[in-house]
């Protein structure tokens, strides 16, 4: 199967590790994502609170480049990205007056009709028999508690699960042999970008996940977006070390977790690049 | 400010038809049943809660509202937008509201001004490069923000793992981004 595959400006820093895991894991699953060429940035947070159509319309040079590249569906990992492109692309198919205005300010002529799917929706597609095959170590002891965060679940238009209890990311993980732990944060914002400008924000939000994963006898925490890992990975020194009483939760991505299950060393997965130690864990399995 | 009384003021009621133009949502629908605010990871930080913003929407209160800390600080989580009752996507209403406050070059106090701060920041290198670039972006936001070595632990473990990159990310057709920025400033100028 082949996809257009939107990397998304933290692919070769803060989101490294994400990107190069879930092409890892891609290619072992026959997924072979096509890169856009000469793909520009999404917006993220700080054009759609500054203008709706710039936000709009940078998203939206990359879906006319989709459209160019003759790709029907395109997929990023980053979750941001993905609830940009979607969103756009939610909004461009519904208003064609909109989609007018629109392709004059990029100056292409886009139809509208790619569909947007995050790298979770695409690994999920695979069906599990053949995602098994694939693994040659068992992750029984990881006890993960999966954060999904808000971008891939909220808003409604463009959820790619529920808002609330989402489990398609369980699922995944589960094939793996690790146990999902249920817990209560799974959704709860980790504060985005505020950990630039408001970190003591941030700080306060993910001392409560890590608190809940605590609660739910989690050894690790495992998501889908580069920002909650960096905020969950940095931010919980501030608690794990002043309480005591926390203990420290390794955050990894879920290809990470997958990879490591297909046999690919540590260092092809990135999971000794955290923050927080991964090692002891990791050591259960490599 | 909530202690004195509220004058109705017809001329600015002006504010919910202005929210509906930019969002498509009707904040006269909200009955204050403090759902949002009650599911608001970021709710204690705020001055004005979500449900405060939304009535005072509906009261015109434009300058207590666009001068708030509140509409900044939202992340745009949607917890408020997927769980009210009456289908507002308040969220969706807080970044309006950001806007709004954008368009009227307000640039906030305390905590609303760091963040839009670092939305500048964020767009002056996308608008440089065609991709945002992290470690400017941050040391835009440090310079601006007059504290130089803010994260600067954080900065420092980054680099360590790798996951820093100086040289910054260029897309080829560079002018294409630029070209974006400009039509819509032309376009909010003549409006």
């Amino acid at each position: 199967m082949k996809v257009a595959y939107y990397p998304g400006c933290s692919y070769e820093t803060s989101g490294k590790d994400y990107e190069t895991s879930a092409k890892f894991v891609c290619n072992k699953l026959g997924i072979d994502l096509i890169e856009i060429p000469d793909w520009s940035c999404c917006g993220s947070t700080a054009a759609h609170s500054t203008d709706h159509l710039l936000a709009v319309s940078l998203a939206a040079r990359n879906l006319a480049l989709v459209e160019k590249m003759g790709f029907d569906t395109v997929t990023a990992s980053c979750s941001a990205c993905y609830q940009r492109l979607a969103l756009a692309q939610t909004e461009l198919a519904q208003d064609k007056k909109l989609l007018e205005q629109v392709n004059e300010i990029t100056g292409y002529d886009y139809k509208a009709a790619v569909k947007v799917n995050s790298i979770l929706e695409i690994i999920a597609c695979v069906d599990e028999e053949s995602i098994k095959a694939k693994f040659t170590r068992s992750m029984e002891n990881f006890r993960i508690a999966p954060y999904y965060g808000c971008l891939l679940v909220r808003p409604a238009k463009i959820k790619i699960d529920d808002p609330e209890n989402p489990t398609i990311m369980d699922r995944v993980l589960q094939t793996t042999g690790a146990r999902v732990v249920d817990w209560s944060h799974k959704t709860e914002c980790c504060g985005a970008s505020l950990s630039v400008s408001n970190n003591d924000i941030v700080t306060a939000l993910v001392s409560r996940i890590i608190k809940a994963a605590n609660v739910a006898d989690a050894n690790c925490i495992v998501t889908a977006c580069a920002l909650c890992h960096l905020n969950l990975d940095y931010y919980q020194s501030f608690v794990t070390q002043t309480k005591g009483a926390l203990k420290e939760m390794p955050v990894f991505y879920f290809p990470q977790i997958l990879g490591l299950a297909m046999g690919f060393s540590k260092k092809d997965m990135g999971v000794e690049y955290n923050i927080t130690d991964t090692s002891e864990l990791v050591k259960k399995v490599v | 400010m909530m202690q004195q009384p509220i004058v109705i003021d017809d001329r600015k009621s002006d504010l919910s038809k202005e929210v509906l133009l930019h969002s498509a949502q009707d904040s006269s629908l909200c009955f204050q049943c403090g759902k949002c605010t009650a599911g608001c990871p970021v709710a204690f930080a705020m001055d004005l809660t979500p449900n405060q913003i939304m009535r005072m929407v509906q009261l015109g209160l434009i300058d207590d509202v666009l001068n708030s800390q509140t509409i900044r600080l939202c992340a745009y989580c949607s917890t408020c937008s997927v769980r009210c009752p009456r289908n507002i996507a308040v969220a969706d209403v807080m970044d309006s509201l950001r806007i709004m406050a954008a368009e009227r070059n307000i640039p906030g106090t305390d905590r609303s001004r760091k963040v839009n701060i670092f939305n500048q920041a964020f767009l002056d290198t996308l608008n440089m490069f065609g991709r945002s670039h992290e470690v400017l972006a941050m040391l835009l936001f440090n310079l601006r923000s007059y504290q130089p070595f803010h994260n600067a632990k954080l900065g420092l473990k980054m680099f360590n793992n790798g996951k820093i990159k100086l040289k910054p990310d260029r897309v080829k057709a560079v002018n294409e981004v630029k070209e974006i920025f400009q039509r819509i400033n032309r376009l909010r100028k003549g409006a």
